[in-house]
Order: C-alpha cells, then structure tokens, then sequence
C-alpha cells in the first residue's frame, strides 16, 4: 500500500482544494496517470499517481481543503504485505518530502522505508508524521490508542518517554551502531513510564541532537506566522549580501523640538511623539537624493526604482512582528507620520491590518531602540535592498570643540545589499539623514 | 578558472531557453483548446520548447471547474440567442467572458524548467501584463486575494490556469478595446466589482502593439528568449 499525499505545488502553498477525483476507488490506475486534481488560488492541477496500482482507498471526499501532505488516498500496489523489498524500491509519493536518512542497521531484517511503515499504523495526522520523521520513530513500534487504534500525538510522546528511559541511549558516541530495535519488541505501553531519574540526564553526551530532544522538554508546532518568518528571514539571508553600517547621529536638536512639541500634539492629535517620525522624515529626504537605495533587483540583472516610497515599519507582536507599509511615507509630515505609525502599529497587534497594507514597503525601518538596543544589525525585508535600525536616544558625554558636552546621541545601523549598493553609497545615505537629523532647525507644530 | 567559465557558459545557456510566440488572430473557443491539448501533450514529451500563444476569441462564456453556476447571469440558451457560446473547461477560476477586443494569451510552459511553483507562476503572469500595460502609461497592480489585474477603474485582465504535470495551459485575458456590456452576463469570477479596458482607460494603442509589449514582457519575467513565428 502506498500513501498518496496532497502534493506542495509552491513555496507559499500550505492547503489546496481537493477538486476532483479522475479515479474511483476499485480502479486501476497507471504510474503517473492523473489521479486527482486540486486547486489552489485560480490554478487547476493534475495530480498523477506516483505508482501503478489500485486506487484502494479515498481518505479525503471532494470539495476539502486540507493541508499539505495529508493522505488523500492509498493505492494497491500489490506490495501490502509486509515483504517491503519491492515498495522500498518504489519511488516515493510526488510530494512527500524525503524519509529521514537512515539509521544504521545491524544485520537480520532490514527496515522497511518510512512510507511502508506507516502505512501498517493506520492514516496518521501530519503532525504524528513529521513528529515520527523528526524522533526517527519506526511507527510500527508504537501502540495508537486512537479512534480505531491511530497512533496520536500523544503516543508518540508517550513511546519518546520511554525510549529515552530506557539505560540506553542511542545517542552514546562510542557504541556499536545498535539495531533501534530488540528482534522480538515488547509492546510498549500507552501509559507513560515513570520519568527518569536526574542522573540519567548527565550520562547524555554534550552533542547536540535535536532529533531526540532531552525528557522534559517540550515539542511544539511553529505557528504559520513563526513557520513564514523563518522562511523569509533564512531566504533573506540566502538571497542579499548583507553588510551593517553604523552611524553615530546626535540628536539634540530633535529632541529639543519634540520636547517643545510634545505635550501640544498628545493634547491636539491624541498620541505621542516620538523620534522614529523625525527619522522617517528624514530617510524619505536621503532616499529621493539615493534613489538606489530605494529599488529591488529583479532576477539577477535587472535594477527596478521604485517611483514611490513605501516606508515599512518593523512592529513586534506578541509572538512574531508584521511590517505594514505607510505609502507615499515622503509626502507626509512629521506629525502625518506619527499618526500613520501609531495607527499602523495598534492596528497590526490587534490584528486588524488589512493585506495591502503590508505590501508593495520599498525600504523598511526597524526601531529596536524602544526596547532598548542601542545597535543592532537587521535582516533586509526581501525584495527591499537596505533597512535601517534605530538605536536608543541616551543622553552621552561626547567632545565637541575639545568640551565635554552632554548630548542626546543614538546609532542608526543601515543594513544594505552589497550586490547593489556599496560601501560608499551606503555610507553617504546615512550621513545624509545623519547631517538632516543633527541640524533639524524646523519647528513641527 | 574552469569553474567559473563554466558557471558563465552555463548562465548564457539558461538565459537562451526559448519560447515561441504563435499569434493565430481570431480563433473559436474549441479550436483553441484543441490546439492547446496538442501543444501540452508535446510539452510534456519534450518534443517542443515553451509556447505562447495569443488568440483572440468570438464572444465566449466560459465557466472553470470551480465555478460556481450562480455567477452565470442568462442561462446558456440565453446566451446562444446573443450569439455568445458557452463552455465548462478544466482551468482553475469562476466564470470569465472572452470577445473580440480581447487578447487571450495561453503560455503553455514548463514549470519544471522555471520554478515549479504555480502560486509563483500566476503572479508572474499578472506581472507580465502590469508590466506591459505600464508601457502604456496604464498604473495597474495586484490585490491580494483576488488574481487578476486591477487597475483604479476595475479588472482589466482575468487569470485561469491549468496545470497537468507541471505543464501550464489557458491563462490571460488582456480587455484591450473589449465591449464591456458583455459582461453583464456574468458575475466575472464570482467578484462583483467593475470591469475595464485599456481603451477605457484612455488608451489608444492598436492590439498589435499590446501584444508586442506583452511578448516583450513576458521574455523578461520568465527570463525566455522570444522567437516570433
């Protein structure tokens, strides 16, 4: 019996639409004979069979959307028993990612490939799946307690207990590569065994091997919002060359104004004023003098300038953060900018954004000095090809004419593409909002 | 440095993958999906390079496998009597029009051989058609959850795809001088908001030259060599 699995057709697809089944169960179906057709946004999509056999079985009905990965089907392929040698030979189902390298196995039976195993434990939910694939779980070892003895969540968890109480542990460098398994394996009880004593933890060797996480610790799915951040955060770095620059920007002229202004604007507009508008007014100045820090590179030749500027800025939220986007930011003024962060952000951690509100940035700013960073180096929000970071606002000593002065000093850390822009450039753009910001003369309200 | 030589030659191979343009003017609905079977079937097989073609349709009613029969205004004896047919295809989308004034492009490409990803395909196409209808001084865009492309007037273009083994069929429908009031019969992809054309919006431009801005376009964003025939 093979899996057949609802197939990833992109990077940003997580579901699709079961449409259409092309094969009833009892049919025979051919090696990459469409089988099943989805749908995801306006695209239709064939999905053909992975293997020639006997559709057995329909798991998912028409008209479902389920994720990716869920089993939809299971076909005959005339290889259920459990000689697995000619399904391991089999290639695996479109889609599934690849089982887990495998374990080294002593001599006697060999392994059945993940597939096979799991298919003897009943349909499994993706998260019992990726949990196995991750622990390197041989399924057929675990006892489901489940609806019509499927193994759960909570079995697997139950099975890893145990494992790793026992006084073996498979992670024990110096150890002949052990068969995972004794040839006659006891059932192992759904009940979860005593925890192990203290002692057993500091037999466990310094590596790092997330794949069987210590006991006590706790295995938990990424939100999509996590899963989407990483993805990006990695292709970020995968696709730009990031270089930091930092620039030291004296900000007491700004703080001076903002001092004066701001019991005015809390009275008449209803929020506070802060730096990070001064900043963006200032950014806007430098990016229409250095429109190329204000452009995306298409594929990998093309330079697009963008007419506009899409200023995004950086809001954390209580697990993750969102860059929503003040369009047209350079045409706005200090105080229209103020009122579009307070709103942007109170509306992105209610979550009340709508989705073209978070698109189409062209530069984005991120304000880690709120939480008291006075430098950090950030990651480029792809497509964009710099971002800039403010630091806190201290009140410093610094020299001026050979006097020690107090002044309101800050670092504001620009992360740029070096396949785009160099050192030079980048370095001009910040001494451009650094010379605007240190002589901020104009009053704002 | 050999390796690098190479990476060179093997870049300059890539960029010169081709795709043949087939421009076959006005073409009934059936015909044209006959004629984009063949040409999937012989993508699939190798036997051919990437394909685009552009057609343009006599008045069609067209309803994908989603379709959601309610989005049809006038039954199909209906619109029989305007002289508009009606067809069910296997492409993904609600109920589109199709009409003289329109041009219908269908690349019949290989994802396999570009990104195998069809959410990352469908917002390439869109991007073909913003790009060309820039060129024409026309702002058009994206909305998020609805494929298409918008301009502030309404939909100007329609997106359906179909994709068997990776190999895309159907596609756009550009509205260059379209007459709109067809489509009144239609709830244009279950969306009741406006449609529009190029020529609405003020343009001119004869449909030789959008199509000509679309090829151009298109051998940029899929990065393909466009051979005309």
């Amino acid at each position: 019996m093979i899996d057949v699995v609802m197939p990833q057709m992109g990077e940003s697809i997580v579901e699709g639409t079961l449409t259409k089944w092309l094969k009833k169960p009892g049919d025979t179906v051919g090696r990459d004979e469409p089988l099943f057709e989805i749908s995801t946004d306006k695209v239709d999509t064939e999905i053909p069979s992975p293997v020639a056999g006997v559709l057995a079985e329909v798991l998912i009905e028409e008209g479902k959307t389920v994720g990716i990965n869920t089993i939809v089907a299971r076909i005959n392929d005339g290889s259920s028993a459990p000689a697995a040698a000619p399904v391991a030979a089999a290639p695996a189902p479109v889609a599934a990612p690849p089982p887990p390298a495998p374990v080294p196995e002593a001599d006697g039976t060999p392994e059945p490939v993940a597939t096979v195993v799991e298919e003897t434990a009943g349909p499994l939910s993706p998260l019992v799946r990726k949990m196995a694939r991750e622990n390197n779980i041989d399924l057929s070892k675990v006892k489901g307690t489940g609806a019509g003895n499927r193994i759960t969540k909570q079995d697997l968890e139950a099975y890893l207990a145990s494992k790793t109480a026992a006084p073996k542990s498979q992670a024990e460098p110096p150890a002949p590569p052990t068969p995972q398994t004794p040839t006659a394996p006891p059932v192992v009880q759904a009940a979860p065994p005593p925890p192990p004593p203290p002692q057993a933890v500091a037999t466990i060797p310094q590596t790092v091997d997330i794949s069987s996480p210590a006991p006590g610790t706790r295995v938990e799915q990424m939100s999509v919002m996590r899963q989407r951040i990483a993805e990006h955060m990695v292709f970020s770095k995968h696709t730009s060359a990031h270089v930091t620059t930092v620039h030291k920007v004296d900000f007491t002229k700004v703080a001076k104004v903002r001092e004066k202004a701001k019991a005015n604007v809390q009275a008449q507009y209803g929020f506070s004023l802060t730096f990070l508008p001064f900043v963006l007014k200032a950014t806007c100045v430098a990016l229409r003098q250095f429109p190329l820090l204000n452009a995306s590179i298409q594929g990998d030749t093309n330079i697009i300038y963008h007419r506009d500027i899409n200023l995004g800025i950086a809001v954390a939220l209580e697990n993750g953060l969102i860059v929503p986007v003040i369009r047209n930011a350079d045409e706005k003024s200090v105080i229209g900018l103020q009122r579009s962060i307070a709103d942007l952000a109170a509306r992105a951690r209610s979550r009340q954004l709508r989705p073209e509100e978070v698109k189409d940035g062209t530069f984005s700013v991120t304000n880690f000095g709120s939480f008291g960073s006075v430098f950090a180096t950030p990651v480029i929000n792809q497509p964009q090809v710099a971002i800039l970071g403010v630091g806190t606002v201290e009140k410093t000593p610094v020299v001026i004419d050979d006097a020690i002065a107090i002044r309101s000093i800050a670092y504001l850390a620009l992360t740029f593409d070096h396949r785009l822009i160099d050192g030079a450039l980048a370095d001009q753009f910040t001494g451009k909002i650094k010379a605007i910001l240190e002589g901020w003369s104009e009053e704002i309200s | 440095m050999p390796s690098a030589v190479s990476e060179v030659h093997a870049e300059t191979q890539r960029s010169q993958r081709n795709a043949r343009v087939c421009d076959l003017g006005l073409v009934r609905y059936v015909d044209a999906l006959e004629r984009q079977n063949q040409f999937v079937e012989l993508r699939q097989s190798g036997a051919i390079s990437d394909q685009l073609l552009i057609v343009e349709h006599p008045h069609v009613v067209t309803m994908g496998r989603n379709g959601h029969p309610e989005n049809l205004l006038a039954q199909p004896e209906v619109l029989a009597r305007s002289g508009i047919q009606f067809y069910e295809t296997d492409r993904g989308g609600d109920v589109t029009y199709h009409g003289p004034g329109q041009i219908v492009g269908y690349p019949i490409l290989d994802l396999r051989e570009w990104k195998r990803d069809v959410h990352a395909y469908v917002r390439a196409v869109e991007e073909v058609i913003v790009d060309a209808l820039a060129g024409f001084g026309i702002a058009a865009g994206r909305e998020a959850g609805a494929t298409g492309v918008w301009t502030s007037d309404g939909k100007i273009a329609a997106i359906g795809v179909h994709i068997s083994r990776w190999v895309t069929s159907h596609g756009f429908a550009l509205n260059v001088d379209t007459d709109l009031n067809y489509f009144r019969y239609i709830v244009p992809c279950g969306l009741t908001r406006p449609v529009t054309s190029m020529r609405k919006l003020g343009c001119q431009a004869r449909r030789e030259e959008v199509v000509a801005a679309l090829v151009r376009s298109f051998g940029i964003v899929f990065d393909r060599q466009m051979e005309n025939l």
